[in-house]
């Protein structure tokens, strides 16, 4: 049978999807940021154990911290967000339903992300 | 027979019910759990945030749960979550590479990625509860 794409389209090899490999790449990119920031995360959160009000609102309010801290949470939110979607279309079989959870998981992940962001910002500037 | 009423020798998806576990299978399985149990854990520090950004007070109450035997519990497994999907997940960028398919390989990350996420929780534990 012949070929019935076309030879952009073919050179292209995005196939029927037409964003190909986005999604994956994406979640390779992300995993590999979080890979330094998950260890530092890690070590501070278990250096902060027991630490009180103070100590973690000085902690989280030095620039080393405010910056890793909110790419963290907004890289980790974009990778869960990208994981949960494969998952959701795996298991959730009803097209409408299937939409409906992807897009609230999105809403969730953007919202939680704002709100961290302006709580980071907060303790960071005192406000 | 016509070969419309050949039956059709088509290969059968493995069934878990009567499938042997496999280390690659169950690790396979807990890369998917640990990351599903992970997106709820980075709301979990969000909320550790918005927390820390209120009153002491409102803080104060969110440090009790996570000093009671529950929340201990939680923060383990949170953690424990978090070493695994880092360790298995540096596993699989490999494997996007192209390195570690031999069969062999892949039992020997598998049991590295085991022994990492274990050792790396224990030990924040037992440096942690040094420190409260």
């Amino acid at each position: 049978m012949s070929d019935l794409r076309s030879p952009l389209a073919r050179a292209r090899g995005l196939g029927s999807a037409h964003d190909g490999l986005h999604h994956w790449w994406a979640q390779r990119v992300t995993a590999v940021a979080l890979v330094p920031l998950v260890v530092w995360f890690a070590v501070s959160l278990v250096m902060l154990s027991g630490a009180e009000y103070g100590a973690v609102r000085a902690w989280i309010s030095s620039s080393l911290a405010m910056v890793l801290l909110t790419l963290t949470i907004v890289v980790g939110l974009h990778h869960a967000q990208l994981g949960m979607q494969v998952v959701i279309e795996d298991y959730v079989a009803r097209d409408g339903l299937k939409l409906a959870c992807i897009v609230a998981m999105r809403f969730l992940a953007v919202v939680a992300g704002l709100g961290a962001i302006v709580a980071i910002l907060r303790i960071g500037f005192g406000g | 027979m016509s070969a419309a009423h050949r039956p059709v020798n088509r290969p059968l998806s493995p069934h878990l019910q009567i499938y042997k576990p496999q280390l690659t299978s169950v690790l396979s399985i807990l890369h998917r759990a640990t990351g599903i149990a992970l997106s709820v854990g980075v709301l979990y520090l969000v909320a550790w945030v918005v927390f820390a950004s209120a009153s002491a007070s409102t803080y104060a109450s969110f440090q009790g749960f996570n000093a009671s035997i529950l929340g201990r519990i939680c923060l383990g497994g949170w953690l424990f979550c978090l070493y695994y999907h880092l360790a298995n997940g540096i596993r699989h960028l490999f494997w996007d590479a192209g390195y570690g398919f031999d069969l062999k390989d892949a039992y020997r990350s598998g049991w590295l990625v085991v022994a990492v996420s274990l050792i790396a929780t224990a030990l924040s534990w037992v440096v942690g509860l040094r420190l409260v």
